[in-house]
């Protein structure tokens, strides 16, 4: 199922959580929903099950406008943060809830249901668990029960808050790799929201980088991690360094040097040059290039991040060197950056 | 796939450290006042409830317990918990369930006023109801002219009863309800229950342990007022007396034997509530420590 988000506001007693929101989700996409707290990811989830009405704006399943629908009628699985599982039900019980609670016609026999949860029991791999009560079960049993109790009523999406939010760094990597397969064995159309840069890149298809009650980037993970289009998504995905730098006639200049980049189409004055530590180029001797000094340096996994001074007023930045690399301290290092890119000086 | 240990809820507790242990003299001293206390002021009592109710053989007890007068009052005593003690149950989870899963202006006053009938004497919550509904009082005329009868009868006692119970149950249950947060019911929402639902199936099974220690609660003193209902129900005999009032009268007349046998069945009632209680702390501790707020 398509799901289409179109200029949705949503505000909490006058405070806004979300500003024009616009997201087309494709169907059987799994996709993030990434930003730090209060970035409005939660409250966009939310939006799409129908936990929250919109103040303005709309949200479409397919071409059927769900905005003014209940949660009920928009069949829609949701995993809560903390999993919200029934504490007095079995696992049985608890994956069945969702059958169990139709009526008339749509209500399957009581051994129907039954069937129906031992089946989502061997997909979610926890069989022989069904007699057992939540609080039995370790976290990551919670989760996957949880995520099977949203799939039992067939839902036209999956919707997964923080799904991993609770869970140790061992359980939830493989949570990840298992989650995947899941979607990729049913194609459910699934939106989670996550605070996990890396769990966002590594899971989801497309990733959605949200701040402030807006949405900053769609892209793949390639998209966002190599070009971002914001300082925000620089700073918040992966490392960035950053370094005012002044624009004329199309060439970036650090004080009264240029430093070898053209930039033709920005506008001259003040701006902000960003690029990954780890993608620079290294060179020899300083005609065009930024050149500073090494003020510490640390090993991090198999490479060296030197911190460097650069010009008169010793600004900082980070970059990446081998790890045998001769730079000491107080030695000086002139490098390039390979991508790049020039914002606006705030 | 390799899952960490099971890990299950149940409450441990920390020993305690040398430092804060007292001596042994100085505890066996302590538990000793403590348990001498209670002999004194609880057992004591009971005891001699009993020991009076049977002081002339068990024949006079049930002799006692078997009058007319008697019979009424103990009809009219589980008459009026069995009508006070549902209201209070359904008015006890309306305003537990609105103040907690609800934002609304006059929230902690509604919390306040549930609180009023602990902090008001019974008796001035009966008197209220006599300037109320009395002959002299702000609806006596209206109700007269209907010919509706509620002081000095039936109607009069439950609405007292009630006004002095209805904090059992919604304090029980708002503690627990705030606890419990909006969560599971919003999973059940989204898994296609009705509103309707949702409560039956989520949030009353959550909440049944502390709903059942508030109903205890609540019917050991809607069976137990007496200041109230003392001053509502004009002490008919065989009409408007329930058990506690109709102590006080077989006592005042010098029947100690009856007094004291009426007065062996609420105490029997307290017993029973005191063990259906503990019981309920033992099982489920947990569930209500939340709950345990006064």
């Amino acid at each position: 199922m398509e799901v289409r988000v179109v200029n949705v506001r949503k505000e909490f007693e006058r405070f806004p959580a979300l500003h024009d929101v616009s997201l087309d989700i494709r169907s059987g996409e799994l996709i993030a929903l990434l930003g730090p707290s209060g970035s409005g990811k939660t409250t966009l989830l939310r939006l799409i099950a129908g936990l929250e009405r919109p103040t303005k704006g709309a949200i479409f399943f397919g071409d059927e406008d769900a905005s003014q629908k209940s949660i009920q009628e928009r069949n829609v699985g949701f995993v809560f943060q903390h999993y919200a599982l029934f504490r007095h039900m079995t696992v049985a019980d608890n994956i069945g809830f969702g059958l169990k609670v139709r009526h008339g016609a749509a209500r399957p026999s009581g051994q129907e249901i039954r069937r129906r949860a031992l089946e989502l029991l061997d997909l979610v791999q926890l069989s022989g668990l069904e007699k057992r009560y939540p609080a039995q079960l370790s976290g990551g049993q919670r989760q996957r029960v949880a995520l099977a109790r949203a799939m039992a009523i067939e839902p036209k999406v999956l919707l997964l808050d923080e799904p991993f939010g609770a869970l140790d760094a061992q359980v939830r990597r493989e949570l990840r790799r298992w989650l995947r397969e899941i979607h990729d064995r049913t194609g459910h159309t699934t939106v989670f929201v996550t605070h996990d840069q890396e769990e966002a890149l590594e899971l989801a298809d497309r990733v959605v980088v949200m701040s402030q009650g807006r949405i900053e980037q769609v892209g793949t993970a390639d998209d966002i991690y190599d070009t971002p289009n914001s300082p925000f998504v620089y700073s918040f995905i992966g490392e960035s360094s950053s370094l005012p730098v002044k624009v004329e006639n199309g060439e970036v200049w650090i004080a009264d040097r240029p430093i070898g980049l053209s930039a033709p189409h920005a506008p001259s004055g003040e701006a902000v040059l960003h690029f990954r530590p780890h993608d620079v180029d290294l060179v020899d001797g300083c005609s065009g290039c930024i050149a500073g000094t090494v003020a510490a340096s640390r090993r991090v996994a198999g490479t060296r991040r030197v911190e460097l001074e650069i010009g008169g007023e010793r600004q900082r930045v980070e970059i990446e060197l081998p790890v045998d690399h001769p730079a000491a301290q107080k030695s000086r290092v002139a490098f390039r950056p390979r991508r790049w890119k020039l914002f606006p000086a705030t | 796939m390799a899952d960490p240990e099971i890990k299950s809820y149940e409450p441990h507790h920390e020993s305690q450290s040398a430092a804060v242990t007292e001596s042994r003299p100085v505890k066996a001293v302590l538990m000793a006042f403590a348990f001498a206390f209670l002999a004194v002021f609880l057992l004591l009592p009971l005891i001699v409830v009993f020991h009076e109710a049977l002081a002339k053989g068990a024949g006079a007890y049930t002799e006692a317990l078997s009058s007319p007068d008697t019979r009424s009052a103990i009809r009219l005593t589980l008459l009026v918990a069995a009508i006070s003690v549902p209201l209070n149950v359904v008015f006890g989870i309306s305003a537990a369930w609105a103040i907690a899963k609800f934002e609304f202006k006059g929230k902690a006053f509604l919390t306040t006023l549930i609180d009023l009938p602990f902090s008001v004497s019974p008796v001035i919550s009966g008197l209220v109801y006599v300037l109320l509904f009395g002959a002299q009082g702000l609806l006596g005329a209206w109700l007269k002219a209907h010919g509706i009868v509620i002081l000095f009868a039936v109607p009069g006692i439950v609405l007292a009863t009630i006004f002095v119970t209805f904090p059992f149950v919604a304090r029980e249950l708002i503690p627990l309800m705030q606890e419990q947060g909006n969560g599971d019911e919003e999973a059940a929402l989204s898994l296609g229950a009705s509103g309707w639902q949702a409560f039956w199936y989520v949030t009353l099974p959550n909440v049944k342990w502390g709903l059942l220690y508030g109903v205890l609660l609540c019917n050991a003193r809607a069976m137990g007022e007496f200041g109230a209902v003392s001053v509502v129900s004009g002490h008919i005999r065989g009409l408007t007396n329930t058990m506690p009032l109709h102590v006080e009268i077989l006592y005042n007349e010098y029947n100690a034997v009856g007094a004291f046998a009426v007065a062996s069945l609420l105490a029997g009632l307290a017993l029973v509530t005191l063990v259906l209680k503990t019981l309920l702390e033992m099982r489920y501790g947990a569930e209500l420590a939340a709950a345990r707020g006064h």
